[in-house]
């Protein structure tokens, strides 16, 4: 039975990322952990992340950090809003953090202009950049839920972008790993879409 | 392009049932939140928000269990309020699947209170509810209430707007109590001074009677989302109906 660990750090609300995923999983073990021997041996990781980077990359503690990195080098895995913004090099909230250096590119604040309200919360279109297996049966510009203050404004990495102002990035991906600033969970029946599609993905 | 506006369907839940008398056809248990939260989920609602009306401590268990259910079925964003007091309130109603908390009385009486549930838990997760009343006949200035509007505090809701949102607050839910319950309509000048003063979004809530009062709380009165009750539980509308109307006034709103 494929296992698929959902990495419990102590950080956000965890039962709707488990909660989305039961709903779409047959065969699949859903199991939310925060123990590295438990990770080790999951097929697939995801990684959830809410509230503020630095907070995040604390309660990521040093064994449960090395244990997943040491699999999201092949395993496919599934990051999701600061879970993904914290695999890119370094984040300027919280006075500036360095990140997980997995994916490329850098979060900053979302540039302020004049029509827009930050936190960017709510349901904005995802503009495909690149073709992907996580894709499959999501129409290109549907709508996804989003709530952040913080963003990624350019990556080698990026496979979509949303416009809040300025234009984000919405999703990166690299090998095995599939990262999105919105939240998949939250995103009605194309957010579920996306979790069976991470479900059926193989690398 | 930029983010939608939002439809916020709002369940009055006393004791785990729904109140205020809904009206759906081909649901089987009326009174039952989780079903009435996967009757507007399959209309197209955008988030829901759950008000615990009693708010007791007897029956706070009850909603944990509420706000679980719903969470586990319906995948939309959820934001529960209701006598949240503590951090202690807001984690366990985040534990049970809740995505945002709305505080109301308790940032009232001590605003510190947002600072420390949004350093906590993250601004997204808290809402901060402000119920306004005109502080007179002119209509162009308003007070904060409470206690369902019983209570007047004194407080310019302007000043206080900003200083909820100084404290961190990631969103506001504004009810208009003059309005509130009359189906006239949005107070759409208080929505306008609030929505022009803070960069955060606002819900506009209170006083909705057609589709079109949800189109003008957003192009009058500058909301981000429109929150309403009686309309939808009473199936004079549908989620969908509003979603249309506010598409051919030309609001863009998720499909």
């Amino acid at each position: 039975m494929t296992k698929i660990a959902v990495i419990d750090y102590g950080m956000g609300n965890l039962h709707s990322v488990s909660k989305a995923l039961e709903e779409v999983a047959t065969t699949e073990e859903i199991i939310v952990t925060s123990d590295p021997e438990t990770i080790k041996r999951a097929d697939k990781i995801v990684l959830p992340g809410v509230g503020a980077i630095k907070d995040c990359l604390e309660a990521f503690s040093d064994d449960l950090r090395s244990v997943t990195l040491e699999l999201i080098r092949d395993k496919p895995t599934l990051a999701i809003c600061v879970g993904m913004q914290m695999l890119l090099e370094s984040s300027e909230e919280n006075g500036g953090v360095k990140c997980l250096n997995v994916l490329d590119g850098r979060i900053v604040k979302i540039p302020v202009s004049k029509d827009i309200k930050i936190p960017h919360m709510g349901w904005n279109k995802i503009n495909f950049l690149s073709d992907h297996f996580l894709w499959s049966n999501i129409p290109n510009n549907s709508f996804f839920y989003f709530v952040h203050s913080y963003c990624c404004l350019s990556s080698s990495d990026a496979i979509s972008e949303t416009t809040h102002g300025a234009n984000l990035i919405s999703a990166l991906g690299k090998d095995n790993i599939f990262a999105v600033q919105f939240h998949p969970e939250k995103s009605q029946n194309l957010g579920l879409q996306l979790y069976k599609n991470f479900l059926d993905w193989s690398v | 392009m930029t983010v939608a506006k939002r439809i916020i369907p709002c369940l009055d839940v006393d004791k785990g049932r729904v109140v205020k008398g809904v009206n759906f056809v081909n649901i089987q248990d009326a009174g039952d939140p989780v079903e009435i939260a996967k009757r507007y989920d399959d209309q197209g609602a955008d988030e829901l928000t759950m008000l615990d009306i009693t708010a007791s401590n007897e029956t706070r268990e009850t909603t944990y269990k509420t706000v679980e259910s719903i969470a586990g079925q319906v995948f939309i964003p959820l934001t529960v309020g209701g006598g949240v007091r503590t951090t202690k309130d807001i984690k366990r109603l985040l534990r049970s699947g809740a995505d945002k908390v709305s505080i109301n009385t308790a940032a009232v009486n001590n605003p510190d209170f947002i600072k420390e549930a949004a350093d906590k838990f993250g601004s997204q997760c808290i809402v901060v509810a402000v119920d306004a009343k005109a502080a007179d006949e002119t209509f162009s200035s308003w007070e904060v209430v409470t206690y369902g509007g019983r209570e007047r505090t004194g407080i310019d809701v302007i000043e206080w707007v900003n200083t909820v949102k100084e404290h961190g607050a990631g969103e506001i839910l504004l009810t208009s109590m003059d309005r509130d319950g009359t189906k006239e309509g949005f107070d759409n000048k208080l929505t306008k001074a609030v929505s022009s003063s803070v960069s955060i979004p606002i819900i506009a809530s209170g006083g909705v009677g057609t589709l079109q009062h949800l189109v003008d709380g957003i192009k009058e009165g500058g909301a981000e989302a429109v929150l309403a009750a009686s309309i939808f539980h009473f199936s004079e509308f549908t989620v969908q109906e509003a979603k249309q109307a506010m598409l051919e006034s030309g609001l863009e709103v998720r499909n």
